[in-house]
């Protein structure tokens, strides 16, 4: 019996596969029509990309038209080689490497032999077309800028690889696909569908007509064209003023959470990225990995916002009922809350309420208020939490949702954060304290603070910020539509509202009063630091400030970022109140001397510091610290000593630093600890 | 008298399939990779060059192989089998990784896969160690010291992570079945695998009130043998956990890749361009070709290479495609004889050892043979396995050449078995 089993199962299977192939090959004579449907060759009809246009209606983006050479390596036959490369101008080496290339894809299907000709190359090859059996002219269009700027906005084409070509089989080689930006987010949009063309072929692989006459043929989808929420003008005016600084601007209309401008600098043209050029001038920028231009610092740079958060901590506390606007505090240059642990103030000193606390950004008073909010639960746990999840109705501490591909989560500590620190527990309000100002572990992004201004402005909801405004003949996307709603009430917004609109009447921004424009805003300074050959080295902070505009009926919210320019009215504040100014007013400004002092003002020498080695000078920071100090004459011999070894590896630093060619990763970014205990030195120098 | 020549005594009826199957296989590949221009038969740039260099250099193997002693492979199936084990183990380290495999090592152009070596050492030891006198299949220890020896190997592959491989191992149950392997092993895997198929089809609530309607009937029926209420329980409880698990296993445990075979197979909504590009283009291949195919070298999905890699396991399609239903059913038969004719010859063995090494051989070609065409032709989910003798490929047909003349010799030597 068991000697059986194992011959009957092989003829029971045997049997099983020969009638299941009777039935396919016999009895089910579908498959060989799919076979002929095979055996026909496809040729595609590539509809015109979608234009982009601004909320206004200017035409951003268009089209070129361009044309590829196709090659089927199986159907090169009698080629004279040297004619066809010397009109092409090609050498034969490239041309043999070319189609090597092309049979690794397939001998089969067409691969692009020579990407986007011009018009006199295209039109020297196109008489000749007919003698080079194998190859034929497929057009394509290309992308036609209108403007100079929006190139973090727009994003890019290029030719799919074979990794997109084996995970999506809609794209065949040498196809385009919208990468970054919008034409990544929009690209099914954009794209429209390729017409197709099935034409039947005999054996010789002769074209004999339209296969059944061409039933199964379709005709290219338009892409559809895309009206963007941007404006064009605002954005002009956004890269004009962040010329020669590193930052961004983010500009959101608080009533829809439409971004107005969406401004990194350093940029660059879109046009550089179009046409044969592409390549080598997208591995450039790739690869410049000082000034980062790929970077879009408006999503991407994340940082301890710093001041503006005082704005979080007092609605907070409003909410929580801990404070009210009456509740004071006294300021004594600084507020000592726990033993040896000291606070310090700029602001002047005196009794602070919120009002006052807020034009004067007093951070004895907003450490109180922080405390308080915490401390108003029996553990710190609860209240951290409460606070944070407070803080998370704004949309913080989480990706936004936007429809543009980068992002940061910036980051909102909850109290299981702080247990991982301090595993035996003990960590109380004091310990945090720097959350208060903005600082400690509190981390965003430019988008998230124009967000946060939007909430305000709009006293408690504001909508996922967005980019798209209209698709022709389709709603935009539900999420975009939907109203997030915060935990804090709607009366609580009032008076934090007219604190922001006093940083204008006798706060940090006074000088960038606009005339007409009731503006509020906050200023900020943003620290940061960089590993320099191993030792974290704090650069010079940057400036940082956030705004609606106008008060009562808010149309623009607004946030911008420059990276080491100080101050935030030194820099931030006087560009964003231009902004601000440029789109409500929509005409001329008429503060001349600051917009010509912003718009030709350059933070390079800055920025060069860092590749000059001047931070790495280690003497630079002891004669900031212990000037006169005697004792650090015998060290500061030897250190420089350290310092002529340093400076012959300087070169090799230099090149360690940037080494990182991943444009998402940034070496001049901010670390994530600080502490207000180790920087209060510093900070007392700067604030 | 001295040992018999052993050209005398080798089975020829094997060598002349076996030879057979080798040509035919070289002839579907050379159609399946049809040169641009017109080369030699030994361009070895070209597959069908390559697979002619392997056959070539199989002879000499099959030469070295036929003049050792017989008796090398019992007394060392220990050392080939440790000698395996680290192959496999040294892959993790040294093996090259294709497609989320890590199941090759590379030396220059050329590939060495160590698992096909792998089953015939196995089989060897497990031949060893099932022929002992003192090994009862009926025992629970020993079943386990014989399912160890393929149970080890195929946790290695399943790392690497090679399912089809895996499986291969797996089916030596059937070998250990004809040696006194209690049934009901053989049973739980076939009722395990309906059921698992079942479930992903039908609702599990109706399954499981069909199972429960069997049992209860096979209750009321079997009431002469005794017929304990909790074993039925149990068995109940068993069935209706997997039957419920199988959502999660198929949700949770199987690959993305693996989920979308097995939706390919069971029909559900798939994309022809995607997950469902590759069976469907085979399919249409094999059922294009009608009864007597499209002729040699005419086949228009082979020459329009629609069938993505079709020299290796597709090579079937080209068979199906270019000789028909008249050429599969041929090429079928072949297959079963040369089964039929191992186990017949394992019959005939004088000892155990090459009985169960023999009848080890004949189960390996044969669910390489049935897992091979099966998934071809949408009854199999989708499982890179080669079909012996005919797939492209020099270890894979090196080790099937050496898997089977090992046993070829063992049959030659038999006279000398005393």
């Amino acid at each position: 019996m068991r000697k059986l089993f194992l011959p009957s199962f092989i003829i029971v299977i045997a049997t099983v596969l020969i009638a299941r192939l009777f039935y396919l090959q016999i009895l089910d004579d579908s498959y060989i029509k799919k076979s002929d449907n095979n055996a026909i060759k496809i040729v595609y009809d590539y509809p015109e990309r979608g234009y982009i246009y601004d909320r206004n209606g200017a035409l951003l983006v268009a089209n070129q038209p361009s044309y590829d050479i196709m090659v089927i390596p199986k159907e090169i036959k009698n080629l004279d080689t040297l004619e066809f490369c010397t009109i092409l101008k090609i050498t034969k080496d490239e041309f043999i490497k070319k189609i090597e290339k092309a049979k690794v894809y397939s001998p089969r299907l067409p691969s692009v032999f020579l990407a986007q000709l011009n018009k006199n190359e295209y039109a020297a090859f196109q008489e000749k077309i007919r003698k080079y059996e194998g190859f034929y002219i497929q057009k394509r269009s290309l992308r036609d800028y209108q403007v100079e700027v929006g190139a973090n906005v727009f994003g890019y084409i290029t030719q799919v690889n074979d990794a997109i070509i084996e995970k999506n089989p809609y794209y065949k080689s040498g196809d385009l696909i919208g990468m970054q930006g919008v034409e990544q987010m929009y690209e099914e949009v954009l794209r429209g569908i390729k017409g197709v063309k099935y034409r039947q072929r005999d054996r010789f692989n002769k074209d004999i007509g339209p296969y059944k006459e061409g039933i199964y043929d379709t005709t290219a989808v338009q892409g559809k064209d895309i009206t963007l929420t941007l404006d064009a003008e605002l954005q002009k005016y956004g890269e004009a003023l962040m010329k020669n600084k590193r930052g961004g601007i983010v500009a959101i209309e608080p009533k829809t959470g439409e971004i107005l401008a969406l401004v990194t600098a350093p940029s660059y043209d879109p046009a550089i990225l179009v046409g044969r050029e592409r390549s080598k001038n997208y591995t450039a920028l790739y690869n410049d990995s000082i000034a980062m231009p790929l970077f879009d610092r408006g999503l991407l740079a994340e940082y301890p916002p710093g001041s503006p958060f005082k704005i979080l901590t007092a609605l907070v506390a409003l909410q929580e009922g801990v404070i009210d606007e009456q509740t004071q505090f006294v300021c004594n240059h600084g507020w000592s809350y726990g033993r040896g642990s000291f606070m310090k103030c700029h602001c002047g000193g005196g009794v602070r309420n919120l009002n006052v606390g807020i034009y004067k950004s007093c951070n004895a008073y907003f450490g109180n208020v922080y405390r308080l909010t915490i401390d108003k639960y029996q553990k710190p746990r609860f209240g951290v939490n409460a606070w944070s999840g407070h803080l998370k109705s704004f949309g913080l501490g989480n990706f936004m949702g936007y429809d543009l591909p980068p992002g940061r989560k910036g980051h909102i500590p909850t109290s299981k954060y702080y247990d991982r620190w301090y595993p035996n527990g003990g960590w109380r309000s004091s310990t945090i304290i720097s959350n208060s100002i903005g600082q400690g572990e509190v981390l965003m992004t430019p988008i998230q603070l124009a967000n946060m201004m939007a909430t305000i402005a709009n006293q408690g909801y504001y909508y996922t910020p967005h980019i798209i405004k209209k698709i022709k003949g389709q709603q935009i996307d539900k999420k975009f539509r939907t109203k997030h709603i915060t935990t804090i009430d709607k009366q609580y917004y009032t008076p934090v509202v007219n604190g922001l609109f006093d940083v204008f009447n006798h706060g940090t921004a006074a000088g960038v009063r606009v005339e007409g424009i009731e503006i509020c805003g906050k200023t900020g300074t943003a620290e940061n630091f960089t590993k320099i050959s191993g030792k974290r080295v704090q650069l010079q902070d940057h400036s940082v400030f956030v705004a609606f505009a106008p008060r009562h009926d808010p149309k623009i919210a607004i946030a911008v970022l420059v990276e080491n320019g100080h101050y935030g009215a030194t820099w931030a504040a006087p560009i964003s109140s231009l902004m601000i100014e440029k789109y409500i007013k929509k005409d001329t400004i008429t503060r001349v001397d600051l917009e010509r002092r912003m718009l030709e003002g350059s933070l390079q020498a800055e920025y060069d510091k860092v590749i000059n080695g001047f931070y790495v000078d280690p003497n630079w920071e002891k004669k900031n610290e212990v000037e006169g100090d005697k004792k650090t004459e015998v060290k500061e011999v030897k250190d420089e000593k350290k310092t002529d070894t340093k400076s012959g590896t300087k070169k090799e630093e230099k090149k360690e630093s940037p080494q990182k060619n991943n444009p998402n990763i940034k070496t001049t970014g901010t670390d994530k600890k600080t502490t207000v205990t180790t920087n209060k030195k510093q900070k007392s120098e700067k604030k | 008298m001295k040992n018999q020549s052993v050209v005398n005594n080798i089975d020829w009826i094997t060598v002349l399939i076996y030879a057979i199957l080798v040509i035919l296989g070289w002839m579907n590949i050379y159609s399946a990779s049809l040169p641009l221009e017109e080369t030699s038969f030994f361009d070895l740039t070209q597959i069908y060059g390559k697979q002619m260099l392997f056959i070539i250099m199989a002879i000499p193997l099959i030469l070295v192989i036929l003049s050792m002693d017989a008796k090398i492979f019992e007394k060392y199936s220990t050392v080939f089998y440790i000698l395996g084990i680290f192959l496999l183990l040294g892959l993790f380290a040294f093996g090259k990784t294709i497609k989320g495999q890590t199941n090759w090592y590379q030396f220059g152009s050329f590939g060495f896969q160590p698992s096909e070596f792998v089953k015939t050492a196995t089989a060897l030891l497990l031949a060893k160690l099932v022929s002992d006198t003192q090994i009862n299949l009926k025992l629970f220890k020993h079943q386990l010291i014989a399912l160890a020896v393929f149970g080890f190997p195929v946790l290695l592959i399943l790392m690497q992570p090679d399912a089809g491989s895996a499986m291969i191992f797996l089916s030596l149950v059937f070998v250990l079945y004809r040696e006194g392997l209690p049934s009901w092993y053989l049973w739980t895997g076939f009722i395990g695998i309906a059921l698992f198929i079942l479930a992903l089809i039908v609702k599990p609530v109706f399954l499981i009130g069909f199972v429960l309607l069997v049992m209860i009937i096979h209750f009321i029926l079997n009431a002469r043998i005794t017929r304990n209420p909790i074993i039925y329980a149990a068995l109940f409880v068993a069935i209706t956990g997997m039957v419920l698990s199988v959502d999660y296993v198929y949700e949770n445990v199987l690959e993305p890749h693996q989920k979308d075979r097995i939706n390919v197979l069971i029909g559900e909504d798939v994309n022809m361009q995607k997950e469902g590009y590759n069976l469907n283009q085979s399919m249409i291949a094999i059922g294009s070709g009608s009864w007597i195919g499209k002729g040699y070298l005419e086949g228009t999905q082979t020459k329009g290479g629609f069938v993505p890699e079709q020299h290796t396991d597709y090579i079937f399609t080209t068979v199906g495609e270019e000789w028909g239903f008249v050429g599969a059913t041929v090429v079928i038969f072949l297959f079963v004889c040369l089964f039929l004719r191992i186990i017949y010859l394992a019959e005939r063995q004088k000892t155990k050892f090459s009985r169960i090494y023999g009848y080890c051989v004949a189960t390996y070609l044969f669910t390489h043979f049935m897992v091979n065409i099966a998934m071809l032709i949408k009854l199999f989910p989708t499982i890179g396995v080669p079909l012996p003798f005919f797939s492209y490929g020099g270890s894979s047909l090196w080790a099937f050449t050496i898997m089977l003349y090992v046993f070829i010799k063992m049959d030659a030597n038999k006279v000398n078995e005393w």
